[in-house]
């Protein structure tokens, strides 16, 4: 049952060193605070699963929290690479990164089948690209119907899943509204749950084919007002574009990081 | 017909003309959604355009700088999951084109957006040997694999250089028509596969038989020496070469108004 608590709280209680942890939203609420939360509380060795690890990856892989990425597309969008995440598997700086990398339909497919309870995902995917050379858990099996051939991965069954959404009812339940990705799946196939949201009102006022997560399926909900900018939130405010381009510079520089990493997370504070 | 534009602009444009209002589009981020809203916003304004975070049939006014902007949802018709949209839409084959851009591309229109290579071993060269090495770590697949075999045929564009037109890619990210050019025969559930490739200095067609790209058009003023000079394969010319035609001067101002509309809207954004 949904609790409400500090960010501070939910990912202390929430998410341990060594964990595999989910942090969703596909270009629309990505959950920013949540991300800085982690560092700040310096968790390590974190096997991070994202479809596209945007610029939270990046702060969390420069900040040195990361073992293993999982993955299906690792780019600024529109704007260039994430030079964080480039320096790690390139250079190993600050540290080794290990890579599993997907396309975005085999992670689409795998978190569907963690919410599932399936053990795998199947699909019609991966023809003839390489990546099932170097991606041991890309495999394929035959259709025992048709005798296709057919891809399968193994579900994504996270330790935490992490999402922000626009908002909750007082007793904890979710309205996820606009883009909705894999907010859902993400939610229902991870062992722990933390929800961040714009802001706690009376009633959702949700039409009937809403996507709406129960309180009972989250662990713990957090208000963490703008907590996903530089993301954007349907109906609360628009994607910083501005910011997305000047991340380029800042993360290009491994000083000019380290001390964007102090100045705008580390001594931010937190909500 | 105009006379006054870039290359650019002529890719652009003759990339828009490959659509048509009766498709159903499933578009890549940049060139690919500049050249599919041009396309919707000049002569086929009832194309289906659909992006991999779940729009369908969204009619942005300004282009995105990402695959899931505000701007794609509200504009929309319907925003499903991304778990639906590749399974339901993609998959389920509701999609006649996709559309795509590159970092590499060989001559069976393989494409690779993983990793490029330190070292190009001509012998031991495969995508394996290039993934532990890379010189340069690229984005990676994305929605690009599975669009490449589940949409009914694939139009690319990207511009024309040695760097980008390579012999064989490093790394096969998404099937073209394999490393042997045979890697859509016998399967009947996979899709034609790419079609045309639209650059900045010609249309390139896979051979019917051999699955070679080959040029099939060449833009005004562009020279064959020209295109031999950016392509990093022998390339081979089909035997009645055609002229692409210019931009007009409709297309040319539609599409210079997009731009400034994009520009001033991610400004206007920057000063919130």
């Amino acid at each position: 049952m949904a609790t409400f608590m500090s960010l501070a709280q939910a990912i202390e209680a929430g998410v341990k060193n060594g964990n595999s942890v989910a942090m969703e939203g596909f270009t629309h609420l990505i959950p920013f605070a949540a991300g800085h939360e982690i560092i700040r509380q310096k968790k390590q060795n974190l096997t991070l699963i994202r479809m596209t690890p945007d610029l939270i990856y990046d702060q969390l892989v420069g900040a040195g929290c990361v073992k293993t990425l999982v993955f299906s597309w690792g780019g600024n969008p529109g704007v260039g690479s994430l030079h964080r995440v480039r320096d790690a598997i390139q250079n190993g700086f600050p540290k080794d990164l290990e890579t599993v990398e997907h396309s975005h339909a085999a992670m689409a497919n795998a978190y569907e089948a963690g919410a599932a309870g399936l053990p795998m995902a199947v699909f019609r995917g991966y023809i003839g690209s390489e990546l099932s050379d170097v991606n041991d858990q890309i495999k394929f099996i035959t259709c025992p119907f048709t005798s296709e051939k057919l891809a399968c991965v193994p579900a994504i069954k996270p330790d935490v899943g992490i999402i922000h959404a626009q908002k909750a009812d007082r007793q904890g339940n979710v309205l996820i509204e606009g883009i909705i990705g894999v907010q859902k799946e993400v939610v229902l196939s991870a062992k722990h749950s933390i929800v961040t949201v714009e802001e706690v009102v009376d009633k959702l006022d949700a039409h009937p084919n809403s996507c709406v997560l129960p309180a009972w399926t989250v662990d713990s909900i957090v208000v963490a007002k703008g907590g996903a900018h530089p993301s954007y939130a349907h109906g609360y405010y628009m994607r910083d574009n501005q910011y997305y381009k000047n991340w380029d510079a800042i993360s290009r520089d491994r000083e000019s990081f380290s001390q964007w990493l102090q100045s705008e997370v580390l001594q931010a504070g937190g909500q | 017909m105009a006379t006054n534009y870039t290359s650019t602009e002529m890719m652009t444009i003759t990339a828009a003309r490959s659509l048509s209002s009766h498709m159903t589009c499933f578009v890549g981020i940049g060139l690919p959604s500049e050249a599919a809203n041009v396309a919707r916003m000049t002569h086929a304004p009832d194309i289906t355009l659909i992006y991999e975070s779940g729009t369908i049939q969204t009619q942005p006014k300004i282009l995105p700088l990402s695959i899931g902007d505000g701007e794609l949802c509200e504009s929309a018709l319907t925003t499903v999951s991304v778990p639906e949209m590749f399974r339901y839409w993609l998959q389920g084959g509701h999609v006649d084109v996709g559309f795509l851009g590159t970092a590499q591309i060989d001559k069976y229109a393989n494409l690779n957006t993983t990793v490029i290579a330190t070292k190009y071993d001509k012998n031991g060269k495969n995508g394996k040997q290039s993934y532990a090495h890379p010189r340069v770590r690229l984005p990676g697949g994305g929605g690009a694999p599975e669009i490449s075999t589940n949409a009914k045929e694939v139009f690319i564009t990207v511009k024309h250089s040695t760097r980008t037109f390579v012999e064989e890619v490093d790394f096969v990210t998404t099937v073209g028509f394999g490393r042997d050019g045979k890697a859509r025969d016998n399967l009947p559930q996979v899709g034609l596969g790419p079609t045309a490739v639209i650059t900045d200095l010609c249309i390139l067609k896979p051979h019917p038989q051999t699955k070679e790209l080959i040029v099939v058009s060449l833009h005004p003023c562009v020279s064959r020496d020209q295109v031999i000079e950016a392509t990093g394969w022998q390339i081979k010319f089909a035997d009645t070469l055609s002229t692409t035609k210019a931009p007009s001067d409709i297309e040319l101002e539609i599409l210079r108004d997009l731009k400034a509309r994009t520009e001033k809207a991610h400004n206007q954004q920057e000063d919130q």
